[in-house]
């Protein structure tokens, strides 16, 4: 069995975000960058199975050299191997761009099963997964809390709004991962991992060796692009009620009531 | 010639959601600014029926395609049937809703479409007769504005629930319907096995007008107790902070922040809460914060409208019969 996780690398949800000179990107200067924490999920589900299921490992990420990182830290958590696609050609590429950029890529790869987070907590777009599916013509089990492998079928809970649907489908499939840390407790990387880390092989491709033209991807072929950004407008901090508890909790209630009316 | 605006609704156990009233009531004022038609296409099983009442809204005309096959959301057979629809209709803009299976619908279709899609938007307008979006990142740290590239149509963006304006329903506007002529597939490669409903019918976090949320400061599930009171009093509902989550007071789906739900109710009480950043990156959005903690220091005072510095276990109890009173009263 082979497994391909999409892993994305975005800024520490630490980051406090600034915006950059362009005013339509953040400012990265002293960004720290992290593995997109639902991917993290999308790891550590496909390395469950490699136990389980002896699977292969692979993890397939674009960006520029920095991202190295993250799928070294990934490898160092188990995974096998690791191809990223560098390509200055694909900066400001729309979802669906960086889709096309990962689903070539993926055409070049062996794999019966392809993970990812459902989102990537910088853009927060819940695009880039199911697109890859769409373009490479598999189907997607979206948001997954859980995932096993039931007679060569994958099988997924997925929670929608007041429910929880339990979802099955055939391979060659796309699961992209939801739920929260403490679903699935990603682990940690451990000293010999790192170790072993350094050792496994890491591919670096280009949109050439994909048999992609720079005008299909990147700023060029994108058909929706961010124009402006903005800060929400900073909220003031509003009063502290002062007295005793029980007047405290009147006022509370009052001020709920008349003033903000939304009790 | 792409014309007009159209949006895709969602319908769930014999009901369109609130979120496609939503969606029909923007398209309605993006229409109007445009001066074209506002089209509507309606998927679902036994959706027929109800498809004029779109009318309500605003809609001009609805493309139905009801089939017992669509009973459940799967996007397999969903996205080409909506595809097939849209073929023939050829809009400038299509709306669709940013829930849960609205989202993992946009994406696919979107790329069976080869189109732009801006996800999960808060404000829309037309400039030039083409559609500007805004929409949050990073959780709502920050906000970003999207234009399409020139003659790139459709132009499309999923809304966020509990954020557009919903029009008055006129009662006395039905939409035209009509059946589409499309082929429902079987979708042999995706099955919906199960659904359980979640116990007690609760309210989802991202369409709660109010919301009570617990932090590591509640110091065990039992305490949450006394929030679920407060929250069915309120006619709201529960949320938590990661803390709470990792700790197991809480199931992971109450979790709020950054890697959790992004919330945006009318009122947000966050009892033993500290404010990290990814906690007020999810729900920093919502119209009224009060924050009940007994440090002084605590980060979400800087964020909240009313900050009662106490602690909770004295607190609260007297704060619900408080508003206990109120409810007896009016
Ligand atoms: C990658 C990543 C993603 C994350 N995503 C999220 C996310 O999505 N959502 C999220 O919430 N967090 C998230 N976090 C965690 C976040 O950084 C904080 O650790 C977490 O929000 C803290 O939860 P808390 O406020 O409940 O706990 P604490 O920070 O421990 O705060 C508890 C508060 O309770 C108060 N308190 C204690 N006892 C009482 C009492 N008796 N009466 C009144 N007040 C009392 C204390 O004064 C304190 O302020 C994330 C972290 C990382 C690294």
């Amino acid at each position: 069995m082979d497994i391909v996780v999409l892993v994305k690398q975005v800024p520490d949800t630490e980051t406090k975000i600034r915006i950059g000179g362009d005013g339509k990107t953040i400012d990265t200067s002293d960004v720290k960058w992290i593995m997109n924490p639902y991917d993290e999920y999308a790891v550590e589900a496909a390395l469950r199975l490699q136990e389980n299921a002896e699977a292969t490992v692979t993890i397939l990420s674009m960006g520029p050299e920095r991202v190295v990182e993250s799928i070294r830290t990934a490898l160092a958590m188990g995974a096998d191997q690791g191809v990223l696609v560098n390509d200055p050609a694909t900066e400001g590429s729309d979802a669906l761009g960086k889709a096309k950029v990962l689903a070539a890529a993926l055409r070049s790869l062996d794999f019966d099963l392809v993970f990812c987070g459902h989102r990537a907590v910088d853009d927060d777009e819940n695009q880039v997964g199911i697109m890859v599916a769409e373009l490479v013509g598999i189907p997607h089990l979206g948001l997954a809390v859980s995932v096993e492998l039931v007679d060569g079928k994958v099988k997924i809970e997925r929670p929608i709004e007041g429910a929880r649907v339990t979802l099955e489908g055939t391979l060659p499939a796309l699961v992209t991962f939801g739920g929260a840390h403490a679903v699935w407790n990603p682990r940690y990387a451990s000293l010999p991992g790192i170790m072993k880390a350094k050792k496994k092989p890491l591919d670096t491709k280009t949109l050439a060796d994909l048999g992609l033209s720079p005008n299909d991807v990147g700023a060029g072929g994108a058909t929706i692009k961010v124009t402006s950004m903005e800060l929400p407008t900073e909220r003031q901090a509003g009063r502290l009620l002062e007295g005793e508890t029980a007047e405290k909790a009147k006022e509370l209630v009052r001020l709920l009531h008349e003033e903000a009316k939304v009790i | 010639m792409a014309q007009g605006v159209c949006v895709i609704t969602e319908f769930r156990e014999g009901a369109f959601r609130r979120v496609s009233f939503e969606i029909a009531s923007e398209g309605r004022r993006l229409a109007d600014e445009l001066g074209e038609p506002l089209l509507a296409i309606a998927l679902g099983a036994g959706i027929e029926s109800l498809a004029a009442g779109l009318g309500n809204y605003g809609v001009d005309k609805v493309y139905v395609v009801d089939d017992p096959k669509l009973e459940d959301y799967r996007a397999e057979i969903y996205v080409p049937a909506a595809a097939e629809v849209l073929k023939s209709l050829d809009p400038k803009v299509i709306l669709t809703a940013a829930s849960v299976d609205g989202k993992d619908f946009s994406a696919r279709l979107a790329a069976r479409l080869g189109a732009g899609l801006a996800t999960d938007c808060t404000e829309l307008k037309m400039e030039g007769g083409s559609l500007k979006a805004k929409r949050p990142m990073y959780a709502g740290k920050a906000f970003a504005w999207y234009e399409w590239s020139d003659g790139s149509w459709p132009q499309m963006a999923s809304c966020r629930p509990n954020v557009m304006d919903c029009l008055a329903p006129d009662t006395s506007k039905n939409a035209e319907v009509e059946k589409a002529q499309v082929e429902v597939a079987e979708g042999n490669e995706t099955q919906v096995l199960n659904i359980e409903k979640d116990a007690g019918g609760k309210i989802d976090l991202t369409e709660a007008e109010i919301i009570v949320s617990g932090g590591r400061g509640m110091k065990g599930p039992e305490n949450f107790a006394m929030l679920e009171e407060l929250a069915t009093l309120l006619g709201g509902t529960v949320g938590a902070s990661r803390s709470a989550v990792d700790s197991g007071w809480r199931p992971h789906a109450d979790q709020v922040g950054q890697t959790g739900k992004v919330v945006t109710p009318t009122l947000y009480i966050a009892c033993g809460i500290s404010g990290a950043i990814q906690h007020l990156a999810g729900m920093g959005s919502s119209k009224y914060i009060v924050a009940v903690n007994k440090d002084p220091e605590a980060p979400i005072f800087s964020k909240a409208d009313y900050g009662v510095v106490e602690d909770l276990f004295n607190f609260m109890p007297v704060f619900i019969e408080e508003v206990k009173t109120l409810k007896s009263t009016c």
